[in-house]
């Protein structure tokens, strides 16, 4: 299979703490990836360098055939093609739902402002907000929030969707309403890499399970195997506390 | 002290109480605007990201001490005696700005001082996640700014300005020992001239109430016109 991001010999430390050791892992196109592990195991650090919001210390990010550590790497413009959804939602408080969906395509992209919000209204009827265009951020609750992050993240028709642990900051009773917005995009075919807790969800849409420990990656594998049989000691115990 | 002999002083000297409140105005106004415009500029300057150890980092270094040197200097000292120092120092090195010039100059970087660690706080007190959010959509740091973080500054700032505005309409009276014909120096004028100090200055306490009064008023309404409604319309078709 085509791989989109591949990961090689990658570390990551912040001072002299290492977060990330030697982590070598790909994406393919299509492919739904759920990234595991305990909290502090360094998940969010590996999204986080993925869209370089966080600067390696060392190895290389693939990115369809380009090392984009390089120097010469316009990291602006492979930013685009990664769609990143964060654990906060970090919605713009200043601009309504459908401007949040319109200014990068507008700024980054140099879309029209028509062909911007024709694409937004799209993406926000996707995840169920094209009622609440006119809507600021304060005024929605956090299953609402981040179903507009959702689509703003798409709005800029991205080629890899990147989300941190989505609905871990949502009340119980709205997690359901994100995880069945990803559900559709997993079904849809898009390539997404997700970092969760939500065992269920990863069983059910994952192509793949990586399980991460102490920045390192410890098991992959197909949800049946690395979630129901894993091989590895840290993995059982993960699964036994994370499952009780 | 009586009505009478207040209401003969209006008469006889309102053109020029008109004049000096014009003044005093006008250099509030202004030397706010200026002291904003400083205040958002060294805000932004300490935004600007660097790599540590860079070229940049070291010219940004070197330009943000300067810009903290400016700020100390002008929160440390009396307005006062930055306008005799600015106007009087300066003549000494043959630079004679005119009256009104200094008096904007010394306003508006006193502003720009105070303004400067408002619009500092107002940039720390937004959320990180936002400019993560606008970073991980490709967006420039410029482009964030702009878009994102200063209108959410303004609004944050909007009160603190206001007060400093307000602050300037009373402050500018201190530019007198410069001759600036604002209110205050208007009005020693006048009670120079009729002796009747207590109603002379009594007239000009009642137009810096009006003003400062009428500044707040207007305050309030523009945040509550900034803040916009509460409530939001629920599309009922699929159009915008
Ligand atoms: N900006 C940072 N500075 C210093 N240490 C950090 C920073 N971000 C994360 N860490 C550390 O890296 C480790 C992994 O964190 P993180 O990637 O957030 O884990 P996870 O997302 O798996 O919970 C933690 O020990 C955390 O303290
Ligand atoms: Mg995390």
């Amino acid at each position: 299979m085509e791989k989109v991001i591949e990961i090689k010999h990658l570390n990551k430390s912040f001072g002299n703490n290492e977060v990330l050791r030697d982590v070598n892992f790909s994406v393919s196109k299509g492919e739904v990836v759920c990234l595991i592990g305990s909290s502090g195991s360094g998940k969010s650090t590996l999204l986080r360098c993925i869209n370089l919001l966080e600067t390696p210390t060392a190895g290389e990010i693939i990115y369809n055939g380009d090392n984009i550590l390089d120097d010469q790497h316009d990291i602006k413009q492979y930013r685009t093609h990664l769609g990143m959804v964060f654990q906060q939602f970090n919605l713009f408080d200043n601009h309504n739902v459908l401007s949040n969906c319109v200014i990068g395509q507008q700024k980054v992209l140099k879309r029209s402002k028509e062909e911007a919000k024709r694409n937004a209204i799209n993406y926000l009827s996707v995840v169920g907000m094209e009622k609440y265009v006119n809507a600021k951020p304060r005024q929605l609750s956090g299953g609402q929030k981040q179903r507009v992050a959702i689509a703003r993240a798409l709005s800029m028709d991205p080629e890899v969707m990147l989300f941190d642990e989505p609905t871990s900051a949502l009340d119980p009773e709205m997690v359901g309403e994100v995880l069945k917005v990803m559900r559709k995009l997993a079904d849809e075919g898009r390539t997404m890499l997700i970092v969760t807790h939500e065992m269920e969800f990863a069983r059910e849409v994952s192509d793949r399970v990586v399980f991460m420990d102490k920045g390192v990656i410890v098991e992959e594998g197909p949800p049946a195997q690395v979630l129901v049989n894993p091989t590895q000691e840290r993995t059982k115990e993960f699964l036994k506390r994370t499952l009780k | 002290m009586s009505l009478d002999i207040i209401l003969s002083i209006l008469e006889e000297n309102w053109p020029s109480y008109l004049r000096g409140a014009y003044m005093t105005l006008v250099i509030a106004i202004i030397s706010t605007i200026i002291g904003a415009l400083i205040g958002l500029f060294i805000g932004v300057m300490h935004t600007i990201p660097h790599r540590k150890k860079s070229m940049k980092s070291v010219i940004l270094k070197v330009f943000n001490f300067i810009l903290t040197v400016y700020v100390e200097i002008f929160r440390g000292t009396p307005m006062i005696v930055q306008a005799m120092v600015v106007f009087y120092g300066l003549a000494a090195y043959g630079l004679e700005l005119d009256r009104f010039v200094a008096a904007l100059v010394v306003v508006g970087l006193n502003t720009g001082a105070y303004m400067a660690e408002y619009v500092r706080g107002g940039i720390a007190s937004i959320d990180k996640g936002q400019y993560e959010a606008a970073e991980a959509i490709g967006m420039s740091h410029f482009q964030t700014m702009i878009h994102v973080i200063l209108p959410q500054v303004f609004r944050n700032i909007l009160p603190a300005t206001g007060n400093q505005f307000i602050m300037n309409i009373k402050d500018s009276a201190v530019l007198s020992v410069i001759s600036v014909t604002e209110l205050f120096f208007t009005t020693k004028s006048i009670a120079g001239a009729n002796f009747r100090f207590a109603e002379s200055y009594i007239i000009t306490c009642v137009i810096y109430l009006i003003m400062t009064l009428t500044a707040t008023f207007l305050l309030r309404y523009i945040e509550r016109k900034m803040d916009g409604k509460n409530a939001y319309k629920v599309e009922q078709k699929q159009s915008i």
